[in-house]
């Protein structure tokens, strides 16, 4: 009888399970291919853990057997939302290591070309993190918008996701005579849009219900964690590589690096905003002004790279990309890794989403801008 | 701090260690005994505070595996890149470095990964992209009849 | 003030007199059974096609795009060819799942949406059940849908849908006090229950603006509730959930899934068609107390194209609030049921039997 009752009083003596939901690898919204294994008490999330791996190409691998030039072009497969970025990583850290320098008119055309991917990154983000909120007009929205950019891209490179614009020296081909109207064209038009995105989800107080005070990560776990991009930069973190360490032609340009404090979830949302109206503001410095001269120099057929380690940063729409080659000489690298913003993203999420109901778990999630090839590779 | 007054202060601090100036940053390399407390003093001096770990790489020498570990300061704004090279290539084995940096604790799981390399007191050493029985797929010596064409 | 809309119940007591002349009085009964059945299934059917097919259309319209526009003129057959294909469709019953269970839900859904528009007056007359408690039986009967719900995420066998039928029956059983709080403050304004005397009673002034602000602040918050008691709009998270699957009806295909589909949409109708009658006047038209020649005119259009037009202005911003706003967590659902709505009805229901009592209304 007593034992009975010792039961029924002291509750951790009755074995209980753990409630396990599979957020599998295939999902309804286009956060591509992740599980998430969530340990829940009712509806609140006590333990993430993510699996990866869906998606691993081996990228690392092959570039040991690949000529320089011809790295580029798996760089485009991995954040195939900054392709341009990730191509233009690997090209300086060539030409630094090599120690070129590339005519002007290549820096200001690599910018522009950065900023415009910028802008179409944070559209598609913006449209697939309102679909997943449940306004399914964002989705429409977001990507007419990004047809215009696409369609600049297509004109000039031929593709519209996978560039392969970059190369080592230089860039492929010229730009089109037309190339500067057509920029300026869409500038004007997304300034008028661009508040509209406001209206529709921004300012909806059950969006900011849903993501204020949501997903706080703290000034110290985000550089612990080594969070960076708008999601790091919500928190405080001043991580724009292109502030700190500038690169092709950020030194001719001003703007500013948007940084917040508060860390949460609605944070990063309005620092990418943000970031959006930055970059058209960048791009409108640079587009009136492009030099003359040569759209690349001329290479060797063959590029070998002087011994040693050489490491390049620049700043993707997700945050600190980083190539890392060790070469020894040869016309293959020794070792080529990418340090992609998504795997440091990602794995903070049980730290932000630890204690918060499942429906949180996706607003952080998708306020990360998560693009799985990325963490993959 | 610049690159040289980094360099003499580094060969003041740490005398086991070899320093050298590298293509771009300032390269540490220390012993697989001493790379915890290395680590642990780089990161909580106030003259260097690094705070922030870049990169964690991998690479496969033909003597041993070797770790690099490419650090931030965001107070001070310098860089540094610390070496580690493992004892041998069979049983590769170091130290975590989870206490110091807590991201470090997922690279270090895909170097396990990749390379095999065991990180002694890592509190969740697994996989991360493969399964359990696959090989090592970045060593140099991974032969692969299946996926890999040699040409 | 005389007026000649036409009346349905000289044509259906004539039609019942000629039954009882013609066959015993249990077979006349059961043929009228028979016929009003009928005429319900066809009018469901007709209105779930219509109304599906708008809800297309007008989605597409906010998104900037066009509809389905192919399949018919305007689109207009999109709907029955995407129910031929839910018909051939196989039945796909998953193992384990209680089958009793698992096969009934559907059924309580949709038995339950009959039940609900039985009690609608459509037009003087034309009404399928004329009960003196017509509100009270509404709301009686709108809760047996809560259990099909609960029943088809419990029989499903699947964690998803536990949960997303869980979530829907606690929104549900909330939304439904809301409900029914705005339907007694304008029976208090009414002072009746019988759906057919509250629109007797709008005719020289529509409720809505007979009872000014307490019935406004009634109408919003009905209108709210309504949407969360179909689980539709921004209160769909037990059944949209794009983070997970389809909620409660994840397991269902073919006609069953259909059945729960047809009932979310029509559900929808039936919450602006009672908003309709008891704020807007149902069939009644637009009447202004002393203005004979307006009122004269508008007794010109036939009262169910009033409804209708009145129903379906309903259903176009309950379709609006959906594709705009993003979605409700479900605590912030039932929070704002019941630390908001529930004070503000019962705060609303004094405030108009103050207005009633002190005759302080038009």
């Amino acid at each position: 009888m007593s034992e009975i009752k010792e039961i029924f009083i002291t509750s951790d003596k009755i074995k209980t399970d753990d409630y396990v939901i599979n957020m599998g690898p295939q999902h309804p919204s286009t956060h591509g291919v992740l599980r998430l294994l969530i340990k829940l008490e009712g509806e609140i999330v006590l333990n993430v853990e993510p699996h990866i791996g869906y998606i691993h190409s081996g990228i690392e691998k092959m570039c040991e057997s690949l000529a320089y030039n011809q790295i580029v072009h798996l760089t485009d497969r991995m954040d195939y939302l900054s392709a341009h970025m990730n191509n233009e990583a690997v090209c300086l850290c060539v030409e630094n290591a090599l120690q070129i320098e590339v005519p002007d008119r290549v820096k200001y055309i690599r910018t522009i070309m950065d900023e415009l991917m910028r802008i179409s990154s944070h559209q598609l983000w913006w449209s697939a993190y309102g679909m997943d909120m449940g306004a399914t007009t964002c989705f429409f929205y977001g990507l007419r918008d990004r047809e215009y950019i696409l369609d600049i891209f297509e004109d000039t490179f031929g593709a519209r996701l996978t560039l392969n614009y970059n190369t080592p020296g230089g860039v492929m081909f010229d730009i089109k005579p037309d190339f500067q109207k057509k920029v300026k064209d869409f500038i004007k038009y997304f300034r008028n849009k661009l508040p509209e995105y406001d209206q529709l989800l921004s300012g909806n107080i059950i969006f900011t219900e849903r993501t204020k005070g949501v997903g706080i990560l703290s000034l110290e776990d985000t550089i612990a964690y080594g969070v960076t991009g708008p999601s790091g930069r919500a928190a405080g973190f001043s991580c724009d590589v292109r502030k700190h360490h500038p690169y092709s032609a950020y030194p001719f340009v001003k703007f500013e690096e948007m940084l917040d404090t508060t860390g949460d979830t609605y944070a990063r949302y309005t620092c990418r905003i943000r970031e959006m109206w930055e970059s058209m503001n960048i791009i409108e410095q640079l587009i009136d002004n492009i030099p003359e001269g040569d759209y690349a120099l001329k290479m060797k057929g063959v590029v070998k790279l002087p011994e040693g380690q050489y490491y390049q940063r620049v700043e993707t729409s997700k945050g600190d990309f980083g190539v890392f080659i060790e070469s020894d000489g040869k016309k293959n690298p020794y070792r080529v890794k990418f340090r992609s913003p998504g795997f440091s993203n990602m794995f903070a999420l049980n730290k932000m989403a630890k204690g918060l109901k499942i429906a949180d778990l996706v607003a952080i999630m998708g306020a990360l801008d998560l693009v799985m090839p990325d963490i993959d590779r | 701090m610049t690159n040289e007054e980094l360099i003499e202060y580094l060969i003041q601090q740490f005398p086991e260690a070899t320093v050298v100036q590298g293509t771009q940053f300032v390269e540490m390399t220390v012993m697989p005994e001493s790379l915890l407390e290395s680590a642990q003093k780089l990161k909580s001096a106030n003259e260097t505070s690094f705070d922030y770990l870049i990169c964690l790489t991998g690479v496969d020498y033909p003597e041993s595996i070797g770790i690099v570990y490419h650090i931030e300061s965001t107070k001070l704004g310098h860089a540094m890149v610390l070496k580690v090279k493992t004892a041998n290539r069979e049983e590769p084995v170091i130290e975590t470095l989870t206490p110091v940096w807590q991201g470090a604790k997922y690279h270090e799981r895909e170097v396990f990964d990749l390379l095999g390399v065991k990180f002694n007191n890592h509190t969740d050493l697994r996989r991360l992209f493969l399964e359990d029985d696959w090989g090592f797929p970045l060593r140099k010596d991974y032969v692969d009849d299946v996926r890999i064409i040699e040409r | 003030m005389g007026f000649n809309l036409y009346d349905f119940t000289t044509f259906t007591h004539n039609l019942h007199i000629w039954f009882l002349e013609n066959m015993s009085p249990g077979l006349a009964t059961t043929v009228e059974w028979v016929i009003v059945g009928v005429l319900y299934i066809a009018f469901v059917a007709l209105l779930g096609l219509f109304l599906i097919w708008a809800e297309r259309r007008v989605c597409a319209i906010f998104q900037q795009r066009l509809g389905p526009n192919r399949v018919g003129p305007f689109g207009l057959i999109q709907t029955i060819a995407d129910f031929i294909k839910l018909m051939m469709k196989e039945i796909v019953t998953p193992r384990k799942v209680d089958k009793y269970l698992y096969n009934l839900a559907p059924y309580i859904v949709i038995c339950c949406l009959f039940l609900t528009l039985g009690a609608i007056p459509f037009a003087p007359g034309l009404q399928g059940l004329d009960f003196d408690i017509g509100v009270f039986y509404l709301s009686a009967v709108s809760s047996i849908s809560v259990i099909g719900i609960l029943l088809a995420g419990w029989s499903s066998n699947n964690k998803y849908s536990l949960i997303g039928g869980i979530r829907s029956g606690a929104q549900i059983i909330s939304y439904e006090l809301s409900v029914a709080m705005s339907l007694i403050t304008m029976v208090i304004l009414a002072g009746t229950m019988s759906f057919s005397g509250i629109v007797e009673g709008q005719r020289d002034l529509w409720f809505i603006f007979k009872g000014h602000i307490p019935a406004v602040i009634a109408f919003v918050v009905f209108l709210i509730a309504g949407t969360a008691e179909t689980n539709r709009g921004p209160f769909d998270l037990p059944e949209a959930e794009s983070e997970l699957t389809a909620g409660f009806h994840t397991e269902y295909s073919g006609i069953k899934f259909a059945l729960f589909y047809l009932a979310e949409f029509l559900n929808m109708f039936v919450v602006s068609a009672v908003a309709a009658t008891v704020f807007l006047g149902g069939w009644m038209p637009l009447h202004f107390g002393g203005f004979e020649g307006f009122n004269h005119v508008m007794d010109m259009i036939p009262p169910f194209v009033w409804f209708f037009l009145k129903s379906f202005g309903l259903v176009f911003v309950l379709m609006w609030f959906k594709w705009t706003f993003p979605r409700l967590r479900v605590d912030q659902i039932l929070t704002l049921e019941w630390k908001y709505l529930l004070p503000i009805n019962l705060f609303n229901i004094l405030l108009m039997a103050t207005v009633v009592l002190t005759k302080f209304h038009f």
